[in-house]
Order: C-alpha cells, then sequence, then structure tokens
C-alpha cells in the first residue's frame, strides 16, 4: 500500500501529483461528461415546454447544471480520498446514510412523489433523496465487510457474508418502506453481485439468487406490495389494457419512442415531447426524448456511452489490486447496469414502471451527484490499483 | 484474487452487456420495425386539423350577370376551450352574450354541445363540427353588437365576431330560376361514408354544406373549392402550441351557366300568363314549363317551371313547415326536366318520322274523316271536324288525328297486328328512340326524368310487372268499391280481367293512341324542345347544357364546355326536310296561327305544332306549343305547356309569341335586332371577364338587371 492515511491533497508537492492526471481512466471520464452533456441537452428540451412560461425558462436546465457542477466536485473527491481513510470511516457513511433513510418519514421534513416516500425537502424548494446516497453507502459497507481480515484467495466466511447481506438488508428494508420499489430492485442486484463477486460460496449466490425471486412472488401473492404497487410491475405487459396512471405513463412513452425513426423528430422539435404528453420526462421518462427527437441513433448512441463507462468500470473492478476495490467497482458495475436497463427498458415497455432516474442522464441532484461519486470512486480503485503496481 | 471471483466478474460483464444489447434490440424493434404506426399515433396524439372554408364560387348567367352570390354576415362565434377554461366554465360569459343577442343562455349552451354528446340536441342545433373549431352562435348580428362584443374582449373571453359567406340570390331582373340554381344543404351521412376514410383536403367534413340540386348540386366541387387547413399541434391539455403546417383556401370557381337571366325574367313571366290564361278560362292550369334552347349548340337559355318557390327559403336551413308547403305545391320538381307529361299532337312529328322510317310517302294524299273504326272501336277526330283527303302537310297544321289514325292502322296490320312479337317492327317507337325521347337527355342537372314511349315492348313488361295485380283484382272483383258503386266495379273488374288475360298485346288501340303522342307515352318539356331543336338544326341531336364553362375567382378561365354533339338522329333525312317544310304552315296557316296573328312572320317565319293532350281524369287538355324560329335560319327552339290548360294555341301560344317578339327584338310588325333581349342580338360567344376583384364585366347593353347597390 503506497497511500498514506493523510489524503492526497496534502501530499501535492511530493511529485505523485503528476501521476494522478496520468493514471486517471480517461476514457471513463470522457464518457461520463459526454453522457452527462448529452443528458443536459435532453433536460433542456424536456423541461422548455414546461417552463416556458416561467420567468427565466432556462432556470431549470441552470439547477441541473449546478447539480452536475457539485457532482463532478464530490466525485473528484471521491476520487482523492484515501483508500484506507475511506475503508474506515465506511461504517460512519453507512450510518449516517441509514439515518438520512428514515428522515422521510418524520413529518415536516419528508416528501411524498409518486408514492414514493423518499425524499427530504431543503431550503429553496430542493429535495434530497437519501436512497441514492444509500447505493454508495451499501456498496462501500459489503466491500468492508466482505475483503475484511483474509487472504484474496480465501473465500469468505458465512458470518462476512451473512453480516454484508444484513449490511444491504437494513437500507432494503427502509427503502420498501417508502415504497421506492425501483431503487429495492437496483439494491438487491448490487447486494448479489457483490456476493457474487467476493468469491462466496455458489449456494449462496444461488440461494439468495432463488430467495430474492420467491421473496417477489411471495410479496404478491400475500398482498405485501399494494396494489398500485402490482398494477405497476405488471402493466408493461399489456399496458393497453390498465387505464391506470401508470399504464397512461407506459403507452405514452412507448409512442414517444417508436415515433423516433432513424434520426427523431429533431431535437426541441418531438412533439410528445414537446407537449409534455409524456410525463415526468426531464427525470424518469428522459429516454422518451432522446427516443422521439434523436431517433434510434440518438439512442443507440446513449446506450453505447452507458455501455462505455460500464465496459471501463468492469475493467477497473478486474485490475483492482485487492478484493475491496474489486467490490467496490462491482457493485458500481450493478448499480449502474442493472439501473440503466431498467429506467430504458421501462419506457420502451420491457420492464415495469418504476420510479428510478436514468444515471448521469436524468434531471435530480441527488441521483447526479451519487453516480458521479461513483465514477469518482472507480477512478480512486484505478489510481489505487496503478500506484500498487509500480 | 480468486478465479471464482474472476469469472463471476466476467458473467457479470456479460449479463450487463446482454442487458444493454437487449434495450438497443428492443429500440430497433420499436422505432424501426413499428416506428410507422407509432408515428400515426403521435399525429393523432399531438396534431388537430383547423379548417377554413373556402369561399363557395358564384353562379353566373351567360353574360356575366350573379345569379347566385354571397353576402357577408357578422357571425358570433364561441370557442369551447377558451370558455371550458374559466372558473364558472364560462357561464357568466354565457349569460352576458345571451343578454347582447337578444336570447337564452340555454339556447346558446345547446349550440356548443358537441352533437352526439349526452342532453345535446339533435342537429342542427347541436355542433357538429371539430372541438377546435369556434361555434357560430349567431348569424346577421348587426355590426353594432358586434363591434360591442369586440370591444369588450374581457367581458367576452373566446367570444369573436367574424365575416362569413352566405348565398344570396340577386334575382337580375327578377329572376327565379330556382330548378336550375338549386340550393345547398347541409352534408349528408350518405355522403360522408362514400368518402370513406379520406385524408384528402376538399373532402366533406360534417360541418359542410353541399348542393342539393340543380347546378348548386352538379357542379358541387367546382363551386366549393378547397378549404384552407392548418394543423396545429397541441399540447396535452389541448392548449394549441404551434402551427405544424398552413394551406390557404382556395376560392370555389364561378360557373357561367347558359341561362340568360333577361330572357328566363320573361320567360318565367309568359309561363305565369300562360297559366293565368288557362286559370281563366276556368282550368285547373295546376303547373307548365317552358324551355328555350339553343338550336345550334343544346345550350338552355332558359327554363321555367311552375309552381316555383324561393331559393332563398333554403339559407340557414328550410323550416318543416316551409318544406311541408313546398312538397305540397309540387313545388321542388322541375316541370321542365323532372315532369313527365303526353306530349299530345306534338308527338306527330315523331309519327311522320316513323312513317318515313316506315317507307311511307310523305308527300301522298291521306283521308281525314271525323273518326275512324278500328276492332269495333271508334277513334274521333279533334272535335270531330273532317277535312276529307289532304295532304300530309295539311294534316300536321290542321293536326288531323285521323290521318295519323290511319297511317299506324296500316303500319300495325303490316307488322303483325294483335299477335306480332315483342321484337316485332314498330317505326313509330323507334323514330321516338331515335329522337332521344324514352331516355335522359343528359343534361347537366341532377335527377332528370327519362319519359315513356309507348311499344310493343313497353307495353309487355308493364304487363309482366302489373299482371298479378290485375289478376287478383279481376278475381276479387273490387269489393270495396262494389260496396257503394258496384257499376265502376263492374268495369274496373272488366278491365283488369282483359289486362290480366292479354294485357301484353300492343293492340290497334295502342298503336292508334301512341301515333298522337297520347297512351302511354310521355315527355319532359325538355325533350321536346331537344326534339325541336333537332329538327331545327336539320337532324343534330345535341346533347342540352346549362353550364358553359367556368371561370376561377382570379379571373382565368379554367374550363370552358364545348356543345355535345350526340350524332345524328337515325330517321330518314328526308323526314327532316319534309318536316322542316312543313312546320312553318302551322303558324301561317294553320292550328299555330292565331296567337300569331300579326307576329312579322314574312321576316322572321315561325315553325311550330301545337299540341292538346288528353289526360284521364282531367277536364282540360295539356297545352302544348313546341316551336322553332326563325324557321329559314333556325336559331332557337321554343317550348311551352301547361297541365289542365286547353288548347295549344290558345294556352301557351300567345306567351310563346312573346318570347319569340323578345328574343328577335319586334316591336308591332317591325323587327329591330338590336332590342333583342340577348345583348348582341345573340348568346354570348365566350365567357364573361373576371376582374382581379372578383367582380364580373357585364357586356355593354346587357344591364346588371339589378339595383346599382346591390351589384357585386
Amino acid at each position: 500500500m503506497a497511500s498514506t492515511f493523510t489524503p492526497d491533497v496534502a501530499t501535492r508537492s511530493s511529485g505523485r501529483s503528476s501521476s494522478y492526471w496520468r493514471d486517471l481512466d480517461w476514457i471513463l471520464l470522457i464518457a461520463a461528461f459526454a453522457t452527462t452533456i448529452f443528458g443536459s441537452m435532453l433536460v433542456w428540451s424536456a423541461s422548455r415546454a414546461d417552463m416556458a412560461s416561467a420567468s427565466d425558462p432556462t432556470s431549470y436546465l441552470k439547477r441541473h447544471v449546478i447539480n452536475i457542477a457539485v457532482g463532478v466536485v464530490l466525485g473528484f473527491l471521491a476520487s482523492r480520498i484515501d483508500y484506507r481513510w475511506l475503508r474506515a470511516y465506511t461504517p460512519i457513511i453507512y450510518g449516517a446514510s441509514v439515518i438520512l433513510l428514515i428522515l422521510p418519514f418524520a413529518p415536516g421534513i419528508g416528501t411524498t412523489i409518486a408514492g414514493a416516500r423518499a425524499w427530504i425537502d431543503l431550503p429553496g424548494g430542493m429535495t434530497l433523496q437519501p436512497s441514492e446516497f444509500a447505493k454508495v453507502a451499501v456498496i462501500l459497507m459489503m466491500a468492508v465487510l466482505l475483503s475484511e481480515k483474509r487472504d484474496v484467495e480465501a473465500e469468505p466466511r458465512d458470518r462476512d457474508v451473512l453480516l454484508s447481506l444484513g449490511a444491504a438488508l437494513l437500507p432494503i428494508g427502509i427503502i420498501l418502506l417508502q415504497n421506492d420499489t425501483g431503487t429495492v430492485l437496483v439494491l438487491g442486484s448490487v447486494a448479489l453481485s457483490i456476493i457474487a463477486v467476493s468469491g462466496a460460496r455458489t449456494r449462496w449466490v444461488i440461494g439468495l439468487f432463488g430467495g430474492a425471486i420467491i421473496g417477489i412472488l411471495l410479496a404478491i401473492q400475500l398482498g405485501f406490495l399494494k396494489q398500485y404497487q402490482v398494477q405497476r410491475l405488471t402493466s408493461f405487459i399489456d399496458p393497453t389494457a390498465d387505464a391506470s396512471a401508470s399504464a397512461y405513463n407506459a403507452n405514452q412513452a412507448r409512442i414517444a419512442i417508436g415515433g423516433g425513426g432513424w434520426s427523431g423528430y429533431g431535437l426541441f422539435e418531438g412533439p410528445q415531447t414537446q407537449g409534455k404528453f409524456v410525463p415526468v420526462n426531464e427525470s424518469d421518462f428522459i429516454f422518451t426524448v432522446v427516443g422521439e427527437e434523436l431517433g434510434f441513433i440518438g439512442a443507440t448512441v446513449l446506450i453505447v456511452l452507458v455501455g462505455v463507462i460500464l465496459w471501463r468500470a468492469v475493467v477497473i473492478a478486474y485490475r483492482a489490486d485487492d478484493l475491496y476495490g474489486r467490490l467496490v467497482a462491482t457493485g458500481i458495475v450493478a448499480w449502474l447496469g442493472f439501473q440503466t436497463f431498467e429506467n430504458i427498458g421501462m419506457t420502451m415497455g420491457i420492464m415495469p414502471i418504476t420510479g428510478i432516474p436514468l444515471p448521469l442522464v436524468s434531471a435530480g441532484g441527488t441521483s447526479m451527484m451519487a453516480t458521479w461519486i461513483a465514477i469518482g470512486l472507480l477512478q480512486n480503485v484505478r489510481i489505487h490499483a496503478a500506484r500498487a503496481s509500480i | 484474487m480468486s478465479e471464482r471471483s474472476n469469472l463471476r466478474l466476467l458473467v457479470l460483464a456479460v449479463l450487463v452487456a446482454s442487458l444493454l444489447g437487449t434495450l438497443i434490440a428492443r429500440a430497433f424493434y420499436l422505432q424501426i420495425l413499428e416506428g410507422r404506426q407509432y408515428q400515426a399515433a403521435i399525429s393523432s396524439n399531438t396534431e388537430r386539423e383547423i379548417v377554413e372554408p373556402a369561399v363557395r364560387g358564384l353562379i353566373l348567367d351567360q353574360a356575366g350577370r350573379p345569379l347566385v352570390n354571397n353576402r357577408t354576415s357578422v357571425v358570433v362565434t364561441v370557442d369551447r376551450q377558451t370558455l371550458a377554461a374559466e372558473k364558472d366554465d364560462g357561464d357568466a360569459v354565457i349569460r352576458r352574450l345571451a343578454a347582447m343577442l337578444d336570447t337564452t343562455p340555454t339556447k346558446i349552451r345547446d349550440r356548443l354541445a358537441p352533437c352526439g354528446t349526452e342532453g345535446a340536441k339533435p342537429p342542427p342545433v347541436c355542433w357538429n363540427g371539430s372541438a377546435y373549431q369556434p361555434v357560430p352562435v349567431a348569424k346577421d348580428v348587426d355590426t353594432q353588437t358586434a363591434l360591442t362584443i369586440m370591444e369588450k374582449r374581457r367581458d367576452f373571453p373566446g367570444v369573436s365576431a367574424s365575416l362569413d359567406a352566405i348565398r344570396e340570390y340577386p334575382a337580375p331582373f327578377n329572376v327565379n330560376a330556382a330548378h336550375i340554381l338549386g340550393y345547398l344543404g347541409p352534408v349528408t351521412e350518405e355522403q360522408l361514408n362514400a368518402q370513406g376514410d379520406s385524408n384528402a383536403p376538399d373532402r366533406l367534413r360534417r360541418t359542410d354544406e353541399v348542393g342539393r340540386t340543380g347546378l348548386e348540386a352538379e357542379y358541387d366541387k367546382i363551386l366549393r373549392g378547397v378549404p384552407g387547413i392548418r394543423h396545429v399541434a397541441v399540447d396535452t391539455a389541448g392548449r394549441v402550441t404551434s402551427t405544424v403546417d398552413e394551406v390557404a383556401p382556395k376560392p370555389g370557381e364561378y360557373l357561367v351557366s347558359t341561362i340568360d337571366a333577361k330572357l328566363q325574367s320573361i320567360v318565367e313571366a309568359q309561363l305565369l300568363a300562360a297559366v293565368r290564361r288557362a286559370q281563366a278560362q276556368g282550368y285547373g292550369g295546376k303547373s307548365g314549363a317552358a324551355v328555350v334552347v339553343d338550336v345550334q349548340t343544346g345550350r338552355i337559355l332558359a327554363m321555367a317551371s311552375y309552381p316555383t318557390y324561393d331559393p332563398s327559403i333554403w339559407i340557414g336551413g328550410v323550416s318543416k313547415k316551409q318544406y311541408k308547403e313546398l312538397v305540397a305545391n309540387d313545388a321542388l320538381a322541375s316541370n321542365a326536366y323532372q315532369g313527365q307529361f303526353a306530349p299530345g299532337s306534338t308527338f306527330k312529328v315523331v309519327s311522320t318520322a316513323g312513317a318515313a322510317k316506315d317507307k311511307m310517302n310523305l308527300y301522298g294524299i291521306y283521308n281525314c274523316p271525323s273518326s275512324v273504326t278500328v276492332g269495333g272501336q271508334k277513334f274521333n277526330n279533334y272535335e270531330s271536324s273532317a277535312y276529307g283527303p289532304i295532304s300530309l302537310t295539311r294534316a300536321l297544321e290542321v293536326s288531323c288525328n285521323t290521318v295519323f289514325y290511319g297511317i299506324a292502322k296500316r303500319m300495325w296490320q303490316e307488322e303483325g297486328g294483335p299477335d306480332a312479337g315483342v321484337d316485332a317492327p314498330n317505326p313509330i317507337a323507334e323514330a321516338a328512340t331515335a329522337f332521344g325521347l324514352g331516355s335522359d337527355t343528359g343534361i347537366d342537372l341532377p335527377g332528370e326524368a327519362s319519359g315513356v314511349v309507348a311499344s310493343r315492348q313497353f307495353k309487355y313488361d308493364n304487363w309482366e310487372k302489373k299482371k298479378d295485380t290485375w289478376c287478383r283484382n279481376a278475381e276479387q272483383g273490387y269489393p270495396e268499391t262494389r260496396k257503394t258503386n258496384p257499376k265502376l266495379a263492374d268495369y274496373f273488374t272488366a278491365l283488369d280481367k282483359e289486362n290480366c288475360t292479354d294485357g301484353y298485346q300492343w293492340r290497334a288501340g295502342d298503336a292508334l293512341n301512341a301515333a298522337i303522342g297520347q297512351g302511354d307515352t310521355t315527355v319532359t318539356p325538355l325533350q321536346m324542345a331537344m326534339v325541336y331543336a333537332t329538327i331545327a338544326n336539320g337532324g343534330k341531336l345535341y346533347q342540352p347544357q346549362v353550364a358553359k364553362g367556368v371561370v376561377s375567382a382570379d379571373g382565368t378561365v379554367s374550363q370552358e364546355f364545348p356543345p355535345i354533339l350526340k350524332g345524328r338522329v337515325d330517321v330518314p333525312k328526308s323526314a327532316i326536310k319534309f318536316l322542316r317544310n312543313s312546320l312553318p304552315g302551322v303558324t301561317t296557316d294553320g292550328s299555330g296561327k292565331t296567337p300569331f296573328l300579326g307576329f312579322p312572320l314574312k321576316k322572321i317565319p315561325v315553325a311550330s305544332k301545337t299540341g292538346s293532350a288528353q289526360v284521364t281524369g282531367n277536364k282540360a287538355s295539356t297545352s302544348w306549343f313546341a316551336s322553332y324560329a326563325p324557321a329559314n335560319n333556325p336559331k332557337y327552339a321554343i317550348v311551352m305547356m301547361v297541365t289542365e290548360g286547353g288548347t295549344g294555341s290558345k294556352t301557351s301560344g300567345p306567351s310563346v309569341r312573346k318570347i319569340y317578339e323578345a328574343l328577335f327584338g319586334v316591336r308591332g310588325s317591325s323587327v329591330y335586332p338590336g332590342k333583342s333581349v340577348l345583348a348582341g342580338d345573340a348568346p354570348q360567344p365566350g365567357l364573361p371577364a373576371v376582374r382581379p376583384d372578383g367582380t364580373v364585366a357585364i357586356p355593354k347593353g346587357a344591364g346588371s338587371g339589378v339595383a346599382n347597390s346591390r351589384q357585386g
């Protein structure tokens, strides 16, 4: 381990600071920036119709850009934080995150959006979605628990697996109470991926995978899920059969994307987008904007950009010099990969409608910040591996 | 790191890659393979069509005088969208508007209700148009009210006043011409269904008015123009966000009629005079018609029908009471081209041609006794006068029925008498068909009647159709009638017994009646006018026309309708020559002499034939006067008839004379071509000039026929 306990910032003069820029995964960084800029364009297109009568039609876009700026700064910090420091403080980060998750239930603090009580009101009309930070916290906590005190070649003990599973299930349980089904699904796949890649015994992987599926089925069967949640989950199968709001959304979204054809109606020219036919198309349904206005070509470019980010994340996970780094990167791959699939999939009618944003693209400050922190963590793991290999 | 970890990471990578691949495949399926379907869904989702109606084209007479015009009317419209956005759903606005327009809020609400919605009144009260189109709630609003509404915009959100074009009849020279012009009515469900799922901009829409009859119907497409279409993008709340595309309306074109307004007004007045003459003689004089045709082109210069109606009653929808009156008066159909009447002696020209077809000597001597007996039945001459042996020319002049009876009897016997088959020769019926009787003339007006040519074939077909009824009646013996009048029942029963057994037979009586235009033969006055026009022009069969061409509103000629020559009439040329030589004598020395006493026949010889057709049940005969002039250089043919009118010469003749006087500029016994009712002593050779502003240049000396203030 080449790092010291003090943060890198303090040792800039030592000459190693130049290696930070050299060791960065530039392809990852450029792809992340490209996706973010692409996303801003879509947010601008989606919000200009809603904001047409506002005093400043660009105010929504401006807020989005500020969120990006904050996210990039947080990502930069995440990339420079010392590994050991991060591991040492992970329990505190995790604890803080769980407390934040409980806050939306407090009256006067929490806000319900789209049926999910998952937001904290902030002054100035801003909101914070603690479940986004919880994704980072769960990944860090599980990585710590599964890589603690053991030889990298040895498989994790059952106790470690159980502990890490517990660390995942606590926030998952709280988020389930918030009715934020989409985040639960994402966190579940993150937890499963981390445990699998940690080298845990195969029966754990198969058992957990089977358990998750049985759990979902039981939840539906025994009525743990409310009717509208079931409807949301199943309306994607036949959106025309159900006249509920989520079916309407699914139908309008599919029409918008399908109408795009090869190259779309042109930016700012999509009739469905500009006519506000697709609800929340600046956040959860933002893929409909690229689908309608930029067509199949634009949609493919966006999916390929996310693909590049995920490819670099897999490479970083593979080349990580310790299990901790690998598990952090693996968690991020599962998070971004599954959330992207779920989000885009729901707009195209192959996944159930759940309220989760498209990483780096959707408007929504907390998600933007959390995703940039993830990008920063990936860079951190890579830089760590690069230095270890000197 | 462990192999297991590496492997599982690889599995995760492959899984994520396949998920992204799935997304691209799904996008390809939705956007490329099914894209067209979704594009259509977007259009119907986000686009609305707003129709700006095209101004309907005018109908002009042959000199360019507007017969049908548009006048502007102030229309108050209400935009339902704006009203719905009001806090009280627009109730206050409607209350204020009702007070301004002297109506009730309920009436306005009824008007605004889209047809087919709950509680909506049936059309035309409910609104049949698009939800995005402002609904007209009041027509002919006075300017002051409209201005007040426009000034107090804040009190009347969504209410607007605009100018609308409404059909108007300037009636130059007080012309009526209702049956030629036709009228407009709301588009029918059948018409809408007939065009299927058309998307053409000029397709019919539920709010459209279309021509129902006459020229308005025949040339509806030309007159209607193409409405302007604006496609607007709307948002999910239905607000218009932008204009997608816009096409300006193309105004309807001007239809130029062959009718001359001045002549038409005279013909209408003379027809009325003839009817009054009939009534003055104590006859019914219930209906009548008159046709003036240009014999060298087949163009109809005037065509009148009695009774008629005021065409303006259709504007804005006819009331039930008005419609009932129209039907009760038989005023809706034109007697000139939709009425079918026995032609009487005017048919003798056809019989003469039939005789010529049968190689009879047109210049021989024929006996004109007071009656002819065939098969024990006696057929009397008109008023039973006998002229002895006379030429065929003289027989036409004095309209001797028995000469034609004799001819018909001889032909009938030669054909095989009562036992001749249905396809045995029948020269008179063949001549009638050759002249165009028994079939449509092809005039450019809808709903023409074709008349009937009595013949063996017709008799047989008729028997086939009716024999079951006849035979049943013969068996039952009219039990209802028998209760009150056993004698009449006996007569009916005997008649039907005979009809039942041999009603298909072309008997001598049928042949004799057919030869003098009686019996089953019926014609329209228009058909008769075309027969005399054909004789006049030497045998050319023209298709009559009432439209001459189309001029667009900016003045360019877009279509000219040349005369349509259907061919030569299939009768011997000698017959046409004989008739042309004989018919002037009717006016100078025959049955047409009286009405033309004092007319300068030397300068303008008139060929004519009178007719007094007996109609079963009518006390008085149908008065016919068929003619053309000048006989030596034929220009015009005129046919006039009045039912229950008396004789042709007494009732119709004087009116026909007056029309000739007008046409040729006759004053006393002098002729002044410059004083002809037709400017330039002839129909206009070309189409009238329309100025760029849409007004029409009327030729010098023609006169507009309307007070200056109304000239448009």
